[in-house]
């Protein structure tokens, strides 16, 4: 569905992204995980073929966006980071308006427009203006407008950013609907929740780069291990502490307001930290997630 | 099992169509706030200046013998097409690529970035004409008009307002901040523009060392035309310069304004 080779975006003299290969399978979900600014916005909006590349090569829907733009759009669907709806027409002028542009009939786009306020959950404020609506509406209603084409290869930037957690497993389930239907999903994201539970394979991205790429339980494997124990300690206890229990883990990383000890058993590394005398203020033992993935590749959190 | 999209690239004057039928869903909601700067602005010039003030001037050779208000109707309703263009190419337009976002929005569907221009540019031209034709209508009730040729002052009028739209959209589609620059532009030049150029008085009456102004503002050029169908006294010649003045500004403010709208969406 999607192919790219070395594929660069500058703006002037900056390079937000900086030469990254990519190849997203038919009915795949696929995902772009990583920090603001590691170019994912970039990214999607040269797949979506509304940013040109600026080197590299790319290829959509077996296409040349630099040549076949409109007709690539005229099978994608792309829900940009920020919402760009109509504010001032009702939910289902919005969808209605926007499906012509596909070259839909009308009676196509009204039929279209009641089926996907279903899908949405908007019914029940079709003729209501979007202005007033809430972040998690406009949010479900942008990304119902990006289905009025029926779209191939659907494209989400971030689509849960700033909403609810109600809200975002709503979204969450609407989007496991259009997978199941067949669509292919390509979805950025910072919350490495949203990559494990969205994607069946994703690249991890910082800086512009691709740092790893994998499903997210063989990224997991891959770079982290099965279990992590969290330690906090009292406000100047964790150096002393540190230095006394670093061999528990096959690897530790000291946060500013925690240590994190890597272990496959986390219960087991929490005994022996106790035995030897060591009084964290709290402990916790969790899985591996993508973030502990992401702090071994790049040093650094998802999200600060 | 594969998803067979049902989208589709439609021809460029098609897609500028749709952008209009997007606009009209929206002036569906709102046409009733929009009446009163299109149709009905002009009209309460028409009575101040051609009836209130007209009746206090002498038909004289300045006004080639007629009353003053069959001498201004003509020219109001440009100046009204002028001023309406001024306000939907400057901050609706900027609403499109920044508040709005309505630009951005549409460019990620089969549609083009000229392809918008396009809409916008005709969306224009189909309100000049509409608040023309409401206007035509009631000058006429109020005996405004010598003839007919006051169907092609309706005409004069839109492609006027067009004329100077699409250097406007250019304008528009360069400018990044608030638009404080719009505010100037009504200011320094359609405020001195709707004064002095041959809408009130004729130009005659400038000075000739600044009358050079009045000769390159559109509106002085569509005034000369709109009088000439109606009113008559305009040579096949001055005519057809007039209105190749018109079609160059209209034909350069396009070809700037879409260079300038793919520089803006396509980044
Ligand atoms: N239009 C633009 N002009 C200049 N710089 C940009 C533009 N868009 C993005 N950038 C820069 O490119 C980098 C990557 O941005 P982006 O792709 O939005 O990252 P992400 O979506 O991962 O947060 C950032 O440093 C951002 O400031
Ligand atoms: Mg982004």
């Amino acid at each position: 569905m999607v192919e790219a080779k070395a594929l660069v975006k500058r703006f002037g003299d900056f390079e937000a992204v900086r030469g990254i290969d990519l190849h997203v399978r038919r009915g795949e979900a696929f995902g772009f995980l990583g920090p603001n600014g590691a170019g994912k916005s970039s990214t999607m909006r040269m797949i979506a073929c509304v940013s040109p590349r600026s080197d590299g090569e790319l290829s959509v829907l077996g296409l040349d966006p630099d040549r076949e733009g409109p007709r690539v759009r005229a099978r994608l669907g792309f829900v940009p980071q920020q919402d760009n709806l109509d504010t001032e027409l009702t939910v289902r002028q919005n969808l209605q308006v926007y499906g012509r542009y596909f070259g839909l009939s009308r009676a196509h786009v009204r039929e279209k427009a009641h089926e996907l306020m279903e899908f949405a959950q908007l019914t029940e404020r079709a003729d209501d203006e979007v202005e007033p609506l809430s972040g998690g509406m406009k949010r479900r209603l942008t990304i119902a407008r990006s289905l009025v084409n029926d779209p191939e290869l659907l494209l989400l930037d971030e689509p849960t950013t700033g909403l609810d957690p109600q809200a975002r497993h709503l979204l969450w389930d609407r989007l496991f609907r259009l997978k199941s239907a067949g669509v292919t999903l390509i979805v950025t994201t910072h919350y490495m929740d949203e990559a494990e539970q969205l994607c069946d394979r994703l690249v991890v991205m910082d800086d512009g780069r691709v740092v790893a790429e994998g499903s997210p339980s063989e990224l997991i494997t891959r770079y982290s291990t099965r279990e992590v124990l969290e330690l906090r300690f009292a406000p100047g206890e964790q150096e002393g502490a540190v230095a006394s229990v670093s061999d528990l883990g096959e690897r530790v990383e000291v946060l500013p307001d925690r240590v994190l000890l890597y272990t496959p058993t986390g219960e087991a590394a929490l005994e022996r930290v106790h035995d030897r005398g060591v009084r964290p203020l709290s402990s916790l033992v969790r899985r591996s997630t993508l973030e502990d993935v992401f702090l071994r590749l790049t040093g650094r959190s998802l999200v600060d | 099992m594969t998803v067979v999209s049902s989208g589709r690239v439609v021809g460029s004057w098609r897609a500028a169509w749709l952008r209009v039928e997007g606009h009209w869903a929206w002036y569906r909601r709102y046409w009733t706030s929009n009446l009163y700067s299109s149709g009905l602005q002009p009209l309460m010039y028409l009575l101040a200046m051609g009836i209130g003030f007209g009746s206090q001037v002498e038909p004289g050779p300045a006004t080639g013998g007629l009353s003053y208000v069959h001498y201004v109707a003509p020219a109001l309703l440009v100046a009204g097409a002028v001023q309406y263009a001024v306000g939907e190419s400057t901050f609706p337009v900027l609403s499109g690529f920044k508040w709005q976002k309505d630009f951005i929005a549409v460019t990620a569907t089969p549609v083009t970035p000229g392809q918008v221009l396009g809409g916008q540019l005709i969306w224009v031209s189909m309100r000049l004409l509409l608040s023309g034709v409401v206007y035509a209508l009631i000058a006429w009730a109020f005996g405004a008009w010598l003839n007919a040729g006051a169907a092609l002052v309706v005409l004069v009028g839109a492609l006027t307002g067009v004329a100077c739209a699409a250097p406007l959209m250019a304008i528009a589609a360069t400018t990044y901040d608030e638009g404080t620059r719009f505010t100037s532009i009504f200011r320094f030049i359609v405020m001195p523009m709707l004064l002095f150029a041959g809408t009130f008085f004729p130009i005659e009456q400038i000075p000739v060392a600044i009358r050079w102004l009045a000769w390159v503002s559109p509106l002085w050029h569509g005034n000369e035309l709109a009088r000439g169908v109606t009113l008559g006294g305009l040579d096949l010649v001055p005519a057809l310069g007039h209105l190749a003045f018109l079609l160059a500004l209209f034909a350069a403010g396009g070809l700037v304004a879409r260079h300038y709208f793919y520089r803006r969406l396509v980044v």
